[in-house]
């Protein structure tokens, strides 16, 4: 049963179509991301949730009740924001308490409420500070318990750590997840990382000018993505031009080497040639016994990153990405040096579109 | 050599604005006889018509700061938030009043609300106070919009706007518990000019006929030898005082926002 729907929202601005057709359906207490790039109508979407924006065309639902033409301010609806945006003049209580202050709720209440959510975000000790006395990090958090404490039904979130450094970036990613499935509120994210989004959600819709291009699990949106634009905004790729051998058993080649998709039978008959992808992880160094091809590949560029090893190398005619764990007993291949590849076609992305 | 040259225009220039105020000062302190006094002042602070006319003046520069506040704040709010595009002449608007001489408004005032018009304002006293009321309203229209407008700039109207309402508040909500607390330095500055310019107007007070502080001093001006003087130089520190004021709430304001 889905909680918060949207079925066929169109918006224009002027004779500019920024979201176009966009209908999805999400569950109590999911979280979903909005993912794409700048301009793709993400935040347009989200506006259209609060109230900000009145939608061309199209209908929200909210618990089944429709709340299209509903004012922003009888939405019940939480929504944090990039630029923290905290009243400056009320210390951090005050800003925590305002939704419940609006609502009319008893002082003794509204007291309790605040104390219990400065203690959910862990600013505790902190209700008597002003916004500009905290750090980024600490005025997103109370920007976030300010959006619960009223107990909306939705909360919505526009890129709310784009403002931030990567540290604390990822701590309050995790702890705005953490806090999500601890109150089970229904919320969506909108960003354009694509590694923010596939860490925390539940769904992510990937975006692209005004059209969801495709929703689904995170796996699922990067191990099976739909179009080459979902196949490209989320995660590196490694493209191949193969040659079809056998299209019902889904059989290629390439370099010489014959190989099984996983998408058989294939829409294509012998001889053509069919873009395919891998990704960085699924070409692995070394001679593997479960490897369906084995390639040599010239190593062009080294990157230690830690705990993976980032490579890059020439491989039949193209330059490829290759990820490896590190290991300390075995230093990474150094630049020129010859390797030899393992992969196989089951973990191939037959790119359409 | 630049900087010599800069402090020689300082120099002058206070010196054009100095030396007739020394000269006054020190006239205004020669009343009695070979010695300087205080008598003028003295004099000033026991004619019981000069503590009538400055309440007067001091209620209805009250009046005016209320109305302007009502007047400015939501409209330079609303014309940012909504109409951004407006802005110019909006601006343009509130600058009328620096272009069209007050006994223009003011005669204007008379044709319109006098006693055998269809709403004969100038018919009693409070009908005047309130048509005065709105005239120094406008002529102080363009301080009080323009630095309204400019505390208005320094916070993220749209953003806030939208915070509070995604809280469930409505526009007078937003109006009295956000924009005006966060623009009160700008609402400040504005209502010490407007402090400052009606206890100095003359022109429709007099017209109007009302026992303003302006229409006083001229009286005294006209009469006496020592007092005007004294007068001028206490307006004028009535005048620096509310400069002061204005100054001190912006060094307070900075100070505040400086930490963060
Ligand atoms: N109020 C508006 N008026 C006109 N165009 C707008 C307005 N809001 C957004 N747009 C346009 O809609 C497109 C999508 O904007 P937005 O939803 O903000 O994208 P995103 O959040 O994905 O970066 C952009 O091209 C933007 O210029
Ligand atoms: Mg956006």
């Amino acid at each position: 049963m889905s909680f918060l729907t949207l079925t066929h929202l169109e918006k224009t601005f002027g004779q500019n179509r920024v979201v176009k057709d966009f209908s999805l359906s999400i569950a109590k207490g999911e979280f979903i991301s909005l993912l794409g790039p700048s301009g793709c109508g993400k935040t347009t979407v989200l506006r259209m949730v609060a109230g900000f924006e009145t939608p061309t065309s199209g209908g929200i639902t909210i618990d089944g009740r429709d709340v299209t033409g509903l004012r922003a301010n009888a939405r019940n609806i939480g929504m944090m924001f990039q630029a923290y945006a905290l009243f400056p003049n009320m210390t951090v209580a005050d800003n925590v308490g305002f939704g419940l202050k609006v609502k009319g709720a008893p002082r003794a209440e509204r007291e309790a409420r605040v104390a219990e959510m400065l203690k959910l975000i862990g600013l505790s000790d902190l209700g008597g500070r002003f916004p500009f006395q905290l750090s980024g990090g600490q005025q997103q958090r109370v920007a976030l318990a300010r959006a619960l404490a009223p107990r909306p039904s939705v909360l919505l979130l526009d890129e709310p750590l784009s403002a931030l450094d990567a540290k604390v970036r990822v701590s309050l990613r995790n702890e705005i997840r953490q806090i999500q499935q601890e109150l089970g509120i229904t919320t969506i994210f909108v960003t354009h990382d694509q590694e923010e989004a596939m860490s925390i959600s539940d769904r992510i819709v990937v975006m692209n000018g005004g059209v969801a291009d495709q929703v689904g699990a995170p796996f699922d949106i990067y191990n099976r993505p739909r179009t080459r634009f979902v196949a490209n905004f989320v995660g590196t790729l490694n493209t191949f031009d193969v040659q079809v051998t056998d299209p019902a058993q889904g059989r290629v080649t390439l370099a010489g080497q014959s190989l099984t998709l996983p998408d058989a039978p294939l829409a294509s008959s012998v001889g053509q040639t069919l873009s395919v992808a891998l990704r960085p992880e699924a070409l692995r160094l070394g001679r593997l016994p479960d490897a369906e091809a084995l390639l040599t590949a010239r190593v062009t560029d080294v990157h230690f990153m830690g705990s993976v090893i980032r490579l890059k190398a020439e491989m039949a005619g193209a330059l490829v990405s290759l990820d490896t764990f590190n290991r300390p007993d075995a230093p990474p291949p150094v630049v020129g040096s010859e390797v030899e590849v393992s992969l196989s076609g089951r973990d191939f992305i037959v790119l359409q579109g | 050599m630049t900087r010599f040259f800069a402090w020689a225009a300082f120099l002058l220039g206070s010196l054009f604005f100095l030396l007739p105020l020394i000269g006054m000062t020190e006239f205004s302190l020669k009343a009695r006889r070979g010695e300087y006094s205080f008598d003028a002042y003295m004099r000033v602070f026991e004619d019981q018509r000069f503590w009538d006319t400055f309440s007067y003046s001091l209620i209805l520069a009250a009046a005016t700061i209320v109305v302007g506040v009502f007047l400015v704040v939501p409209t330079a709010y609303w014309v940012r938030l909504k109409l951004p595009q407006a802005r110019p002449v909006i601006e343009f608007i509130t600058l009328l009043p620096l272009v069209i001489p007050a006994i223009v408004i003011v005669f204007g005032y008379i044709r319109l609300y006098n006693t055998s018009s269809f709403l004969p304002m100038t018919g009693s006293a409070l009908g005047t106070d309130i048509l005065l009321t709105m005239g120094y309203t406008t002529l102080a229209l363009p301080y009080m919009y323009r630095s309204v407008d400019t505390g208005l700039r320094t916070i993220d109207v749209g953003t806030l706007t939208e915070a509070a309402q995604s809280l469930g508040a409505g526009w007078v909500t937003i109006l009295a518990r956000i924009i005006l607390p966060n623009v009160m330095v700008a609402v400040l500055s504005g209502a010490f000019l407007t402090l400052a310019i009606v206890l100095g107007e003359f022109t429709m007070a007099a017209l109007l006929n009302r026992p303003a502080f302006g229409p006083y001093m001229q009286l005294l001006g006209a009469n006496r030898a020592y007092e005007p003087p004294a007068l001028a130089v206490i307006a004028f520190a009535i005048t620096w005082g509310c400069m002061g004021l204005m100054q001190l709430v912006t060094r307070l304001s900075k100070h505040e926002r400086a930490k963060a």
